[in-house]
Order: C-alpha cells, then sequence, then structure tokens
C-alpha cells in the first residue's frame, strides 16, 4: 500500500468536486459540532480532520432488515452534506447502493477487507439469527458467518437501527429467527449502535465523523450509544415538556388539547423513557418529529420498544387491560372472604362454648 | 435487566400478581369485619343511632379540643401527611391516567409543580411523624414492627415517585419501575396490616356512632 495506506482523494477535495463551497463545510461542520456537543475550540480540528481525511473504506451489511435505515440515511430530495459525506466516505460494499451484484458484489466486500485490514469500518443494519438455522442468508452465507468473517479485521462497528443495536422488530416477539442484535455476535471490537427505527441520519455521519477527527469512539452510554445524541430523553428536550409540567394534556387524537398540542403523555408517548435526539435535531433537515406531528414517541430506538405495550396507552398504566382479572380477583376475594368469616364465627362460638366459668374465687387465688 | 426490561416487569406481572393479592386481600378483609358484627341489640335507643353514626364519621376529620396544642406534630404532621398523601395519590395526572386505565373514570389534575411541593411536604411530614415517635417514650413503646414495616411501604413510594419525576439517580424508566414496584409492595402489604384504616375508618367511626347514639352517648 501506498504511504498514506489509503490511495483515495481527501474528503474535503471530493467535496469541492461537488460544488460545495467551503463556507457550507464550515457551517456544516458547526452543527456537527455542537450536536455533539463538542467545544468550540475543536471545532477547527473537526473541520481540518474531515477534509483531509482519507475516505476510510465502510462496509455496510444489511441482514435482517427493512431498508428503512438505509433510505432515512441516503434519501433526500436535494443532495445534502450528509449525504455526501455518507456517499463520499465508504460503501465499498452495501446491498442496495453498490451497482455490482452477485459473485462481483461478493468480491468487492473481500477486497476492500483485504486492502484496507485493521481499517476498515463495519456499518450494520439488521438484526441476525444468532444460529445458522438457515435463516436469512447472502449468496449462500449465513448472516452470522458473514459479520464473523467481515468484522475480523474490523476496526470499529456502527450497529445502524434497533435492529442491529438491539435486535428490533425482527426479535420482537415470538422472535421466530432466533434474531439478535450484533453486540451478541461479536464481542471483541468497539460496537457503536446507533438505535432509531430508523435513526436520524446526522447521527451516523456525526458518530463517523467523531471517529474520523479523534481516532476514538465517541463516549457511549449504558447501552453503547453516543451520549451526545443519546444523552437526553425525548421527553426532557420535547418542547411540549411545559405543557406536561403544567397538567395540560391530549386525552385523545382529537380533543381540544390535541388541537392545542399540549403533551401526549396520555395518549402513550415513551418520550419520559426514550433516548434520541429527535427533539432537538428533529427530522427532513430539521423540519419536524413526530411528537411535533401530533403523534406520540414510539420509543424507537430503546430496546425492545415493540414488545413493551402499547404505543397508546400511558407509561403509567398496567400493561394488561384490567376488567376480566379484576372481577375474577373480587370474585376469589368473596369467596376467601366468607370463608374467612365463616371460619371466624366458628372460632368465636367454639371459644364461647369452651369458656370456663371464672369465681370469685378464683380471682382471690390470682391474688393470692 | 435493562430501565425497561424492569418497567415492563412492574408494569406487566409483577402488577397483575399484586393486584390480585390486594384486591382478594382486601375484600376477604372487609367481609370478614362484617361477618364478626355484634348481635342485634332489641332494647329502644336512647338516642338516634344512625344519624349519629353519620355525623361521627364526619365530625372526626376535626381534632378533639386541645389535642391540636398537646400534641402538636401528631395531630399537624397527621394532617399535612394524610392530606398531601391524597393529593398526590389522586391529583397527579399519570396517576389520574392508571385509575382510568383500571376503572376507566378520570378527572382533572394538577400542574406537576404543584404536586412536586406537595409530596416533600408529605414526605417531611412523615420523617417528622416518625422522629417524634422514636422520641417519645411513650410512642416509642407502642411501635412495633408492623408500624415500621408500614410506614415504610408508605414512605418508599413518594421517595421513589419523587425521585422519578425530577429525573434523580436513575433514568427515568429505571426509577418509575422501582415506584411501581414500591407501589405493588404497599398493595400486598396493605390487607394485612393497619393500613387497611385508609377503608376501614368509615366503619369504625361509623360503629362508634352507631354504638354511643344507642346509648345516648356524645361521640
Amino acid at each position: 500500500m501506498p504511504k498514506d495506506d489509503m490511495p483515495r482523494v481527501t474528503l474535503g477535495d471530493s467535496l469541492r468536486t461537488h460544488g460545495i463551497s467551503r463556507r457550507s463545510f464550515l457551517r456544516y461542520c458547526t452543527m456537527l459540532g455542537s450536536a455533539m456537543a463538542l467545544p468550540p475550540a475543536l471545532l477547527p480540528n473537526l473541520a481540518r480532520a474531515l477534509e483531509t481525511a482519507r475516505r476510510p473504506s465502510i462496509i455496510w451489511l444489511s441482514f435482517q432488515e427493512c431498508t428503512g435505515c438505509t433510505e432515512s440515511l441516503t434519501r433526500a430530495h436535494s443532495p445534502t452534506l450528509e449525504q455526501l459525506i455518507l456517499n463520499q466516505i465508504s460503501l465499498d460494499y452495501h446491498h442496495t447502493l453498490q451497482a455490482a451484484a452477485g459473485d462481483a458484489a461478493e468480491h468487492a466486500r473481500e477486497q476492500a477487507m483485504e486492502e484496507n485490514k485493521g481499517k476498515y469500518i463495519v456499518v450494520v443494519d439488521g438484526s441476525l439469527p444468532a444460529e445458522e438455522n438457515g435463516f436469512s442468508t447472502i449468496a449462500g452465507i449465513s448472516n452470522r458467518a458473514m459479520l464473523e468473517d467481515t468484522a475480523k479485521h474490523a476496526a470499529a462497528i456502527i450497529a445502524v437501527g434497533t435492529c442491529a443495536a438491539f435486535g428490533g422488530i425482527p426479535a420482537a416477539w415470538p422472535n421466530p429467527t432466533g434474531a439478535v442484535p450484533v453486540s451478541e455476535i461479536i464481542r471483541d471490537k468497539p460496537i457503536i449502535n446507533v438505535p432509531g427505527c430508523p435513526p436520524i441520519p446526522v447521527v451516523i455521519t456525526g458518530t463517523i465523523a467523531h471517529f474520523l477527527t479523534f481516532g476514538t469512539l465517541p463516549e457511549l452510554d449504558d447501552k453503547g450509544r453516543p451520549k451526545a445524541f443519546f444523552g437526553d430523553t425525548i421527553h426532557d428536550r420535547c418542547y411540549r415538556r411545559p405543557f406536561y409540567d403544567q397538567g395540560k394534556f391530549a386525552h385523545s387524537f382529537d380533543d381540544e388539547g390535541a388541537r392545542k398540542g399540549w403533551c401526549l403523555y396520555e395518549v402513550g408517548c415513551k418520550g419520559p423513557t426514550t433516548y434520541n435526539a429527535c427533539a432537538t435535531i428533529k427530522w427532513n433537515q430539521g423540519t419536524s418529529f413526530p411528537i411535533q406531528a401530533g403523534h406520540p414517541c414510539l420509543g424507537c430506538s430503546e430496546p425492545d420498544f415493540w414488545d413493551a405495550g402499547s404505543f397508546y396507552k400511558a407509561l403509567s398504566t398496567p400493561l394488561a387491560s384490567g376488567g376480566n382479572g379484576v372481577w375474577a380477583a373480587a370474585t376469589v376475594g368473596v369467596a376467601g372472604g366468607v370463608a374467612a368469616g365463616t371460619a371466624a364465627v366458628m372460632r368465636r362460638k367454639k371459644a364461647s362454648k369452651q369458656r370456663e366459668e371464672t369465681t370469685v374465687d378464683d380471682l382471690k387465688e390470682g391474688t393470692s | 435487566m435493562s430501565g425497561n426490561e424492569l418497567l415492563l416487569f412492574a408494569r406487566g406481572p409483577a402488577l397483575n400478581v399484586a393486584g390480585v393479592i390486594f384486591i382478594v386481600g382486601l375484600i376477604i378483609r372487609l367481609i370478614e369485619i362484617q361477618w364478626l358484627r355484634r348481635k342485634h341489640d332489641n332494647a329502644p335507643p336512647h338516642g338516634k343511632p344512625w344519624p349519629q353514626a353519620l355525623r361521627t364519621i364526619g365530625n372526626r376529620f376535626v381534632p378533639a379540643p386541645g389535642d391540636t396544642r398537646r400534641r402538636p406534630v401528631t395531630v399537624i404532621g397527621g394532617y399535612v401527611f394524610h392530606i398531601g398523601l391524597f393529593i398526590a395519590l389522586f391529583l397527579f395526572v399519570p396517576h389520574i391516567v392508571f385509575f382510568d386505565a383500571i376503572f376507566g373514570v378520570s378527572w382533572p389534575g394538577l400542574p406537576n409543580g404543584i404536586i412536586d411541593g406537595v409530596t416533600l411536604l408529605t414526605m417531611a411530614a412523615m420523617v417528622a411523624l416518625a422522629v417524634d415517635r422514636l422520641k417519645d417514650p411513650v410512642k416509642r413503646m407502642l411501635t412495633d414492627k408492623e408500624d415500621m414495616l408500614t410506614w415504610m411501604v408508605t414512605f418508599l413510594p413518594l421517595l421513589t415517585g419523587w425521585f422519578a419525576v425530577n429525573r434523580l439517580f436513575t433514568g427515568y424508566d429505571t426509577m418509575l419501575a422501582l415506584h411501581l414496584l414500591t407501589v405493588e409492595l404497599l398493595l400486598i402489604v396493605f390487607p394485612f396490616t393497619k393500613l387497611m384504616h385508609a377503608f376501614t375508618w368509615v366503619l369504625a367511626r361509623g360503629y362508634q356512632g352507631l354504638i354511643a347514639g344507642r346509648k345516648g352517648a356524645a361521640s
């Protein structure tokens, strides 16, 4: 390999070729830096590192997924900087985006691995069957074998989307394929979880930018998510939070509260237990996010969100619908009460029968 | 176990088990108490038993004359605690949503800031009552393990609930789960301890009034 290891143009070159001005690039770096909560003094470093970064090789593995994550990350009506960075950075192998097919596609993956040994980043979307059970294979290779093989010489793995990070919908009950997240298969490589169904585009580019700038992984929370994006709950950053505090709630989707844009806690919002950046970064280039559109947060960036009870039941309510259970318990209670009452009455009668008369003499004996 | 998993356990199986124990236990105790009532008194009453029973249920909300001065902590602390607990339990919106999900009835709640302050006051009153109880030699002698248990299972839901709302120590999911689990502990302990007074106070006061009314005595 040549001296600089990766015989590719720099990101800066690539952006300039696409007509992105330095001003827009710096603006993007500032946005990214603030999204990642970097101190302003580090912004020039971020810009320099990104501009001069050789495009690292990224191998994108799609397993049991719906392509929603790729859609989220690449789809835009006008090409955005994020999209360009994402496209320019990478993608030696990506099922949906690569032109090659069949043997040629697999060959591209092997070649990228060989050429960038120890340096490439593996991005995974989708969960994968833990066992070699015949579910989900690509070019005859099981998902598990492909992941293990590809991850062997990777610098880091980014698990994009809730499926790759936590198992997601394929792992939802009854989990027919025995799906597990990446972290349950690969244990000896750094893994960054970028959950969401789908995740926010800037979160993935931000994570990659961090890796390019500092050569390290960003600080992660206990679920392996970059703290910069997953440090706060949706609820804590929600613009409707003041309504929660004031006790103003939408009780249904078409009542006065809903029309006035009040808090959606009562209609099942999972914002209080969901860590993500939707409320601050928002979607579609900062246009909106689900709560702003009047729909409660589903909690899609949390493990097991699909099995965590109804999307439309408030967090403080029982998972089971009371009704029959309450009546059954009440019936048992009545039966038990009658039994206990009868027993107590019988005890009383028995005690009354066995009662011995106390005479004055007994009392005298007691005191002597 | 992650916070979310714990929360699902607390909202699901744990709540179902605790709820069944609570309902079954409560009904058993109430029926048993009713079953053990005294024999019918055939003597003509000296006063008006039933009106006095109703009056006694109401007038015992007011402290006995001189009581407040004699034992201020017990009386004032007792009122602050009971009223505070009532407000925090029944006028906090996430709680109303909980009752609505089970019983299908709802009512307006109070802003969180008020509930927050009331909860703090309620906990302060509980601590004051506990300290008073342990410092006073007579009260300490009268205090048994059941008193400590009932104090604890009442205090913990208030504390964990306040932590959850204010995002202290852990994420909301874990603390909300702990809050629910402590409430479930309360529900399980409730029917078999003196906490039953939350239901039997009406019966006890009414009964006192009825007996006194029959005898023509004041109550």
